[in-house]
C-alpha cells in the first residue's frame, strides 16, 4: 500500500468524520487567507515590525491542533499566525493584535510575534529563535509535576535547533521523562541559510534525538493524514508513557523568513517556491483528497474558500475600526501587583 | 527569639513554603542529593523528595526556561543559580521569557517563579564568579529584584517572593550565609518594596543594599565614635520596585545622601538613587550626593585588592567627611 494510503487507514484518520475533515479544510484556507490580507495591509504600512507568515506550512498546525486533546499544551516561535488561529484564536483578535490596536489579543502589546491563548492552552508566540523550546520544556514538566496525562508540543524551525537551549531541553526532556513533543517545521530555510549550510546531520535533524536516547520521527508536511497518523503515535506515547521525542516535518514556506526579507528569492529560485505551490501545496492536496473521498465538491470548497476571505476581510474592519491602547495602558500589565507609587515613572 | 544562620532562615522559608503549598518546588544544579552547593537547600530533599528537590544537569537557560514555563502553567518554581554569574547563559530565559511575558500577552500570563543564588564579589574567584547583576535585572520592567542583608529580611522576603505572581530575582551572598541573627520562628512576610531604616541618624544617609549594609553599619560606628557624626543607614531590601518614599523621607531628615553600592558604578543602583534624589530632594541636599561602589574594573582575583575593590568602611568614613 502507498504510504499515504496507509496514513489514511491510520485509527486516528480513520476515526474522521467527513465534518472533521472538511473542519481542517477550513482552518487551514483560514489561516491563509489571514494570511494573505494581513500581508496586503503590512505593505500599506498599516502593521509595525515583522510579519512572519506560515504561508505553505498550514497543515502542520491544523494538524496538531486537531490532536489536542484538552490537556495538551502548545508552544511556537515567531511564525505563529497558523498555530493560533488552529488553537481556535478568533481573526479579528490576531489582526487587531496586528494593527497595534486595544482589541487584539494582547491588547497591541504582542505584536506579530507574540499572540498568546492560555485559555485555549497556546502560550505562545515567541521572538527569540530556539527560546521558547525551554519553556515547552516547563509545560510538560508541569503536565508531569500535576498528573495531568497531556502532553506538551513545542514548535520550532530548521533553524531554531542549533541554539544552545534547544540542545539543553532535549537531554533535559529525556532526562527527566518528560511528556513532550518537539515539532521541528524543516521549511528549508534559516532566514536566508540553507538547511545545508546551517546544519550539520547525517539524514535528518531529528536524528539528533538519538544522541539524546529520545525517539524521532519524520513526516510530510503536505500530507494531512500523514501528519495526523504520525503526531497521534507519539503524542499518545508521551502522554503514556510520559516520554519525549521529536518529529521532523517537511515542509516549505512560501514567503521570505519575514515579509521584509528581501532577499526572499535571492537564496533560493523561483523554480523551487513554484514548484512546491504546484506539487506539495499542503492545502491543494487536503482538497484533492477531500474530493477524492467526495466529501466535498468543488462548488463546496469555493464557498469554504469565500467565507475565509470574508471572515478575514471582517477582522480587518473589525482591527481599523477598533481604538488604539491608551498610553496610560503603556504602564499596566508590567506586575500582576501593579507597581502603585513605587515604579520610577510614577 | 532564636538566632540563626541567613542561609538557615532561607532554609526554613522554603520548607514553610513548600509545606503549605504543593506547587512550590526547588530546582537547580546540586540542590538536592547534595545539599546546595553553599548548604541553602540542605535536607530539604531527604524531606520533601525528588518530585519537589530536582537536580539538574549544567544546563541554566534550560532549567530557567523549564521554571518559566512550568509557572506560566501555575507551579511555583524556585529555582537556584550557583551563582548569580551563571544567570548570563540563560539570560534571554530571563529578561525575554520571564520578564515579558506578562507584558507581551496583554497581562493573561503570570510567571510567578523565584530566581535565587548569590552575587557578590569578595571570594578570589575571579571576575566570571563576581558579578552584581541586580541593576540589569531591575532596569527589566517585568522583574522584580530583592537583596536581603540580614537572617530576618532574607526570611521574610523569601516567603513574599515565593508568594508573589511576579518573577523575582533574590540576590543573597555567600559572605552572608553564615551570618547568625534573630529569626522568629514560623512563617512571617515582610513586603517587596519597603526599605528598612537599620539605623537612625540625622547628619547623614548612608543608602545600600546587600552585603553592603553592613559596611555601612560598621562605618557608621565610626563616623559616631570618631567624628561625632549621627549617620542614618537605609537598607532598600527591595530594589525594584524601591522604596522612593523611605530614601527620600531619610534624605529631607538627614541632607546628605552617600550610597554605598557593592555594584559597578556605572548603570549601576547607585545611579538610580542618586537619579532619584535629584529629581526628587535636590532641594534637600546640603551637599553633592555621592557614592562609594566597586571600583570600575572587572572583579580582580588578587585578595588583597579584592578587598579595596569593593567599598570598605574606611572609603566609606572618608567619603563622609568629605560631604562636612
Amino acid at each position: 500500500m502507498h504510504e499515504g494510503e496507509q496514513a489514511a487507514q491510520a485509527s486516528i484518520n480513520k476515526a474522521l468524520i467527513p465534518e472533521q475533515k472538511i473542519a481542517a479544510l477550513r482552518d487551514m484556507l483560514r489561516i491563509r487567507r489571514f494570511e494573505q490580507l494581513s500581508l496586503k495591509f503590512y505593505q500599506q504600512g498599516k502593521m509595525g515590525g515583522f510579519l512572519h507568515l506560515y504561508i505553505g506550512q498550514e497543515s502542520v498546525a491544523v494538524a496538531a491542533a486537531s490532536l489536542m486533546s484538552g490537556q495538551d499544551e502548545m508552544i511556537t516561535a515567531y511564525r505563529d499566525h497558523g498555530h493560533a488561529l488552529a488553537v481556535g484564536m478568533s481573526m479579528e483578535e490576531c489582526m487587531a493584535e496586528l494593527f497595534g490596536k486595544a482589541t487584539g489579543c494582547s491588547k497591541g502589546k504582542g505584536g506579530s510575534m507574540h499572540f498568546f491563548a492560555p485559555d485555549k492552552h497556546y502560550w505562545g508566540g515567541h521572538g527569540i529563535v530556539g527560546g521558547q523550546v525551554p519553556l515547552g520544556l516547563g509545560l510538560a514538566f508541569a503536565l508531569k509535576y500535576k498528573n495531568i496525562p497531556g502532553c506538551a508540543l513545542a514548535f520550532l524551525g530548521d533553524g531554531a535547533i542549533n541554539q544552545g537551549p534547544v540542545s539543553e531541553s532535549l537531554n533535559l526532556a529525556s532526562l527527566f521523562d518528560l511528556p513532550l513533543v518537539i515539532i521541528i517545521e524543516n521549511n528549508g530555510y534559516s532566514m536566508g541559510t540553507s538547511l545545508a549550510r546551517s546544519s550539520s546531520i547525517k539524514n535528518y535533524l531529528a536524528e539528533r534525538a538519538e544522541g539524546y536516547n529520545m525517539a524521532w520521527d519524520t513526516a510530510n508536511g503536505s500530507d494531512f493524514y500523514e501528519l495526523r497518523a504520525k503526531l497521534h503515535h507519539i503524542m499518545e506515547r508521551a502522554r503514556k508513557e510520559s516520554k519525549p521525542c521529536i518529529l521532523e516535518v517537511a515542509t516549505y514556506r512560501y514567503y521570505g523568513h519575514s515579509v521584509a526579507d528581501a532577499n526572499a528569492k535571492k537564496y533560493r529560485t523561483t523554480e523551487e517556491i513554484e514548484a512546491y505551490k504546484a506539487n506539495h501545496d499542503p492545502i491543494s492536496l487536503w482538497q484533492e483528497q477531500l474530493l477524492k473521498e467526495k466529501i466535498l465538491t468543488e462548488a463546496d470548497i469555493e464557498k469554504l474558500d469565500e467565507a475565509a476571505k470574508e471572515e478575514a476581510a471582517a477582522s480587518v474592519a473589525f482591527a481599523e475600526a477598533s481604538p488604539w491602547p491608551d498610553p496610560a495602558s503603556i504602564f499596566e500589565d508590567v506586575y500582576s501587583q501593579i507597581d502603585q507609587g513605587t515604579h520610577f515613572f510614577s | 527569639m532564636p538566632i540563626i544562620s541567613y542561609k538557615q532562615a532561607l532554609n526554613d522559608a522554603f520548607a514553610e513554603e513548600m509545606t503549605r503549598d504543593e506547587s512550590v518546588f526547588l530546582i537547580g544544579e546540586e540542590v538536592a542529593e547534595y545539599n546546595g552547593a553553599y548548604k541553602v537547600t540542605e535536607g530539604l530533599w531527604k524531606r520533601f523528595g525528588s518530585k519537589r528537590v530536582i537536580d539538574t544537569p549544567i544546563s541554566e537557560a534550560a532549567f530557567l526556561g523549564l521554571g518559566v514555563g512550568a509557572a506560566m502553567m501555575g507551579l511555583r518554581p524556585v529555582v537556584e543559580l550557583m551563582f548569580w554569574s551563571f544567570a548570563y547563559v540563560g539570560f534571554d530565559q530571563i529578561i525575554n521569557n520571564a520578564g515579558c511575558v506578562r507584558y507581551m500577552s496583554g497581562g493573561l500570563i503570570n510567571v510567578p517563579m523565584v530566581i535565587r543564588g548569590p552575587a557578590n564579589g569578595g571570594t578570589a574567584v575571579g571576575a566570571t564568579h563576581s558579578h552584581t547583576p541586580e541593576n540589569f535585572l531591575a532596569n527589566t520592567p517585568g522583574l522584580k529584584v530583592v537583596s536581603p542583608s540580614t537572617p530576618y529580611d532574607a526570611k521574610g522576603l523569601m516567603i513574599s517572593s515565593i508568594r508573589d505572581n511576579d518573577t523575582v530575582c533574590f540576590m543573597e551572598s555567600t559572605l552572608l550565609y553564615g551570618n547568625e541573627g534573630e529569626v522568629p520562628e514560623g512563617s512571617y512576610t515582610i513586603p517587596l518594596g519597603v526599605a528598612d531604616i537599620k539605623r537612625e541618624g540625622t547628619d547623614l544617609s548612608l543608602i545600600a543594599h546587600g552585603p553592603a549594609v553592613l559596611t555601612s553599619l560598621a562605618a557608621a560606628e565610626i563616623l559616631a565614635a570618631e567624628h561625632g557624626i549621627s549617620v542614618e543607614v537605609v537598607d532598600l531590601r527591595s530594589i525594584r520596585p524601591l522604596d522612593e518614599e523611605t530614601i527620600l523621607n531619610s534624605v529631607a531628615k538627614t541632607h546628605r545622601a552617600l550610597l554605598v553600592d557593592e555594584n559597578k558604578p556605572f548603570c549601576g543602583v547607585s545611579a538610580q538613587i542618586a537619579a532619584l534624589i535629584a529629581e526628587k530632594a535636590f532641594d534637600e541636599l546640603d551637599a553633592p550626593v555621592t557614592r562609594v561602589t566597586a571600583l570600575d574594573a572587572p572583579a580582580i582575583y588578587s585578595f588583597p585588592l579584592e578587598k579595596i575593590q569593593l567599598p570598605t568602611a574606611d572609603r566609606v568614613v572618608a567619603k563622609a567627611l568629605s560631604l562636612f
